[in-house]
């Protein structure tokens, strides 16, 4: 084992940043358009790196597995965006949205990163605003405001329930911009399967044509992985179906270490699992906690409807629980308290693995606002709850459709059903203050690095980290090793790393195809999604854990035994992509657990039930766990661990309460 | 869970671009009204992997009506039998037990096949290429709230914005047009004072790569409005007509 140093810049917490800035060595302006910087994934992240690197002077190549970078999965987020405006006057501040991200992560990131987090914030809003991204307004002409959970400020900048389609069409659109002007060289349809080494530096990847199953080999002086989180080895998760491990996967095993797999998040507000048959879960914003409360009957198995069961039979269980926060509380804490009243016979719809997120109450709330504006005087129940519904709708209305469509139920009506479901992962790979992994070289960019949300993250944090990260972080610090590689010239793609990287990953294609076994892909990752959410999901046990390394080393066995994949290597075919990525995720599947079963403490989603309070709150152990875990490979099932100390300078660690 | 309805599926089969492609037949059982279409589609092809069949190959990522990877022209339309929902959002319950089901790709000159019911889009992303932005490097914004923009601008070109990219307006015109794709974008634009700069330049480049790419002509029918999964306005290329007359004015080309 040993001790990882993150290069964090000296100073008070505040002039770290600005300090670095000032005196991170540059690049000429004529020497950068010598330099080659590959980004693998166009998510907010990757559109935002390649965008500005590209401005910058930089040849960047991009690659997305996707038909078009615009599709990158950042498209699918909803609710909002952190910053750090104040622009409600109501206290915030870049010091506060640092407090409250650190805390929200329970302690487990790195000050020097979340603060510098809150300090981009405002100018990623801005940058948006600039590209043209339609946020909500006022009628004022000024930016509107909403809450999430783990914050008592309103800092969320918002576009209806798709914010995260209109900030990734910004980055796109800058991102075309430079495909246009020929700076950005785009490969849609390309999926990187490897990272190629020269002489300890990462120099380039291996990457596949997917509509022509041939293999590229692309050289660069720096590799910027922005390839998201790995959500999917749980099978069902509100990730995209395409979302995968694979490009942190590679790197992982050519020496990139991996940080606190453990710590996934698992969103409280889902479309609740509906049968066998289900191939992804929905999401239903949390910023739908701002208006809607959540409640399970007071009686357990009641049977009625709920709008049957009269107000003072209902048991807001997070308003009971957590008075300061209510509703807001941070996702953990909200999708376990929601878990622990599923299993206490409370729950609720056929399954009964459901709560109901109930918006009635300030459906009526607003028509009494909309009454007053119109001038009505005592409006009829009926009345108000129909101007009611129009606020909602205009706020939600996306979600509300969406969730009609895929349930069958009227959520106006209705109080939707919800559960949590898997959504984030805040561990990834193990980067430095620069954004690099432990091979130099070799970059991570927004979900899949590890560096800013702990062991939670709060909503409207992730849209923030991808575009600090691609607009602001990656532009400055990436010159501190690119000036140091002005004299190397571009090395030919037929250099022996390149011509074996590229062997490795014919021969991994060609071993896929000839198994020729019995089982489909998606038998074995349905298997491996089922080990994980029951075993390593919102609640842990050693126990658990133990086995379920040995059941995963078992099915990655008969995964490499008895797998069917059709087809051929040279054409477009999606179950030998799909072959590929859930083999990486059998491996993290593994490491997950060991990660888990190691930390003996529950911190922010990591909950391990014999580390917990009298009241069930995660109990966690700073004298002994206060570090990241970053895990190195060391071959086929073996894994060891290395750690890097956070230390708390600014901020007193303490107990987590929102109550 | 399995449910009750049985099915016959008409898909088309094509390896790729160059090879001929046909309808091939399909019977898929037990199929309950809760799965999503492409659930059902996964159905469909674990029967066909398991046997040994190469499955259909069909473009799909995020299953929740806003990456835009989805396509599929189900019995004539694109998107399916119910307005305003992709194909991932559609579900079983649209349908009815015995029904037959004709499933096709789009079917446009400038989305080339790549296989069975998945095309080439990227003709989108050369028209975004081509002036789809505005023109700002990072780093020179000024504070975001000073530029009020009214509520009534904002929220028209937000609901410009809302397009998903997918193509179903080139695939249910007559004429392959891609014009409520390329107004939706020169029309969020035009609505922001951040555009207005380029206003002229971005319509003027935009519809000539539009051409270039080989999409067709409007002529107004509206079956692009109406098919749309984002309900997209069709007086959006009204803007962009009237925009781009004032740019050939107002143009020395």
């Amino acid at each position: 084992m040993s001790i990882l140093d993150a290069k964090i810049p000296e100073g008070t917490l505040e002039q770290k940043w600005t300090k670095f800035r000032s005196s991170v060595p540059l690049v000429n302006p004529a020497n950068k358009r010598n330099l080659e910087v590959i980004v693998v994934g166009s998510g907010l992240a990757g559109a935002s790196a390649a965008a500005s690197l590209a401005e910058l002077g930089y040849k960047v190549k991009v690659f997305c597995f996707q038909d078009s970078p615009r599709r990158a999965h950042s498209i699918a987020a909803q609710g909002g965006i952190n910053a750090a405006k104040n622009y409600q006057n109501d206290g915030d501040s870049v010091y506060r949205l640092f407090y409250d991200t650190i805390k929200g992560g329970d302690y487990r990131s790195r000050e020097a990163n979340v603060y510098r987090l809150a300090e981009v914030s405002s100018g990623i809003i801005d940058q948006c605003v600039a590209q043209g991204v339609p946020f909500a307004r006022e009628y004022g002409g000024m930016l509107s405001n909403r809450s999430f959970g783990g914050t008592q400020v309103q800092r969320t900048f918002y576009a209806a329930g798709q914010t995260g389609q209109q900030l990734l069409l910004g980055a796109y659109s800058s991102l075309e911009r430079q495909i246009g002007m020929g700076a950005v060289k785009m490969y849609a349809r390309h999926e990187m399967l490897e990272t190629v080494t020269i002489d300890g530096k990462c120099r380039g990847i291996i990457a596949r044509d997917l509509t022509t199953g041939k293999l590229e080999r692309h050289f660069g002086h720096a590799v910027l992985l922005c390839t998201g989180g790995y959500g999917n080895v749980f099978y069902l998760s509100t990730n995209a179906m395409g979302s995968n491990v694979t490009a942190a996967w590679k790197a992982h095993k050519k020496g990139a270490h991996f940080a606190n797999p453990c710590f996934t998040q698992i969103h409280p507000t889902c479309i609740p699992v509906s049968g066998d048959h289900q191939s992804k879960l929905t999401l239903m914003s949390e910023s739908l906690r701002n208006d809607g409360r959540i409640w399970v009957p007071k009686k357990a198995g009641d049977t009625r409807k709920p709008i049957d069961i009269p107000e003072e039979e209902r048991d807001y269980y997070l308003e009971r629980r957590y008075p300061a926060f209510g509703n807001l509380v941070p996702r953990d804490v909200a999708s376990r308290a929601a878990k622990e009243r599923c299993d206490a016979g409370f729950g609720v719809g056929a399954s009964k693995m459901a709560v109901y997120l109930d918006f009635a109450f300030n459906m009526d709330r607003y028509g009494k606002i909309e009454a007053s504006k119109k001038g009505l005087e005592n409006p009829d129940a009926h009345t108000i709850r129909e101007l009611g519904k129009g606020v909602v709708k205009e706020k939600y209305g996306n979600l509300f459709d969406m969730y009609q469509q895929i349930t069958g139920e009227n959520p106006y009506e209705m109080p939707m059903r919800i559960y949590p479901a898997v959504h984030y992962t805040m561990g990834g790979l193990w980067v430095d203050y620069n954004l690099m992994t432990t091979v130099p070289g070799l970059y991570a960019l927004g979900e899949a690095n590890f560096s800013d949300h702990g062991a939670n993250r709060l909503g409207a944090s992730a849209l923030m980290q991808g575009l600090a990260d691609g607009y602001f972080v990656i532009p400055y610090t990436i010159g501190s090793y690119l000036s140091k590689e002005i004299s190397t010239k571009s090395i030919d793609t037929n250099h022996e790393a390149f011509t074996k990287a590229e062997q490795e990953v014919q021969e991994k294609l060609t071993k896929l195809l000839a198994i020729k076994g019995t089982k489909s892909v998606d038998y074995f990752h349905k298997k491996l999604g089922k080990i994980i959410w029951n075993e390593c999901g919102m609640s842990r046990t050693e126990a658990g854990l133990k086995k379920s390394i040995e059941d995963v080393r078992a099915l990655q066995k008969e995964f490499w035994s008895d797998v069917i994949v059709p087809g051929t290597a040279d054409e477009f075919n999606p179950e030998l992509e799909k072959a590929g990525r859930v083999a990486d995720f059998l491996e993290l599947g593994e490491l997950m657990c060991i990660d888990a079963l190691d930390r003996n403490e529950s911190c922010g989603g990591h909950f391990r039930e014999e580390f917990q309070t009298e009241d069930g709150e995660a109990l966690r152990d700073d004298e002994k766990y206060a570090y990241v875990a970053a895990w190195e490979f060391k071959g086929q099932n073996q894994f060891e661990l290395h750690k890097e100390e956070l230390k708390y300078e600014n901020i007193k660690i303490a107990q987590r309460s929102y109550k | 869970m399995s449910g009750n309805m049985n099915l016959t599926l008409k898909v088309w089969r094509q390896k790729n671009n160059n090879a001929e492609g046909k309808l091939v037949n399909y019977q898929v059982k037990d199929i309950s009204p809760d799965m999503s279409f492409l659930e059902m589609m996964d159905v469909l092809n674990e029967q066909l992997i398991v046997k040994g069949d190469e499955p259909i190959a069909f473009d799909h990522d995020c299953r929740e009506g806003i990456c835009g990877m989805c396509s599929l022209y189900i019995n004539g339309r694109p998107h399916g039998p119910k307005d305003r929902v992709t194909t991932c959002q559609l579900h079983m319950r649209s349908f009815e037990d015995g029904q037959t089901i004709t499933i096709e790709p789009w079917r446009a000159a400038p989305f080339p096949i790549v296989k069975d019911l998945a095309v080439n889009r990227s003709a989108f992303d050369r028209i975004i290429a081509s002036g789809g932005y505005v023109s700002v490097n990072t780093g020179n914004a000024q504070d975001a709230n000073s530029l009020p923009i009214g509520k009534e601008d904002a929220d028209l070109s937000f609901a410009a914005a809302a397009c998903i990219g997918c193509g179903a307006c080139v695939a249910a015109c007559k004429n392959a047009s891609a014009m409520l794709f390329v107004s939706a974008k020169v029309s969020q634009l035009a609505l922001l004072p951040q555009g207005q700069p380029e206003r002229y330049l971005r319509v003027h480049n935009m519809v000539a790569k539009m051409d270039e790419e080989g999409f067709g002509n409007c002529t107004n029918t509206g079956a692009c409005e109406a098919e749309c999964p984002k309900g997209i306005s069709l007086s959006n290329i009204a803007r962009m007509n009237r925009d781009y007359f004032v740019a050939g004015f107002a143009s020395d080309n």
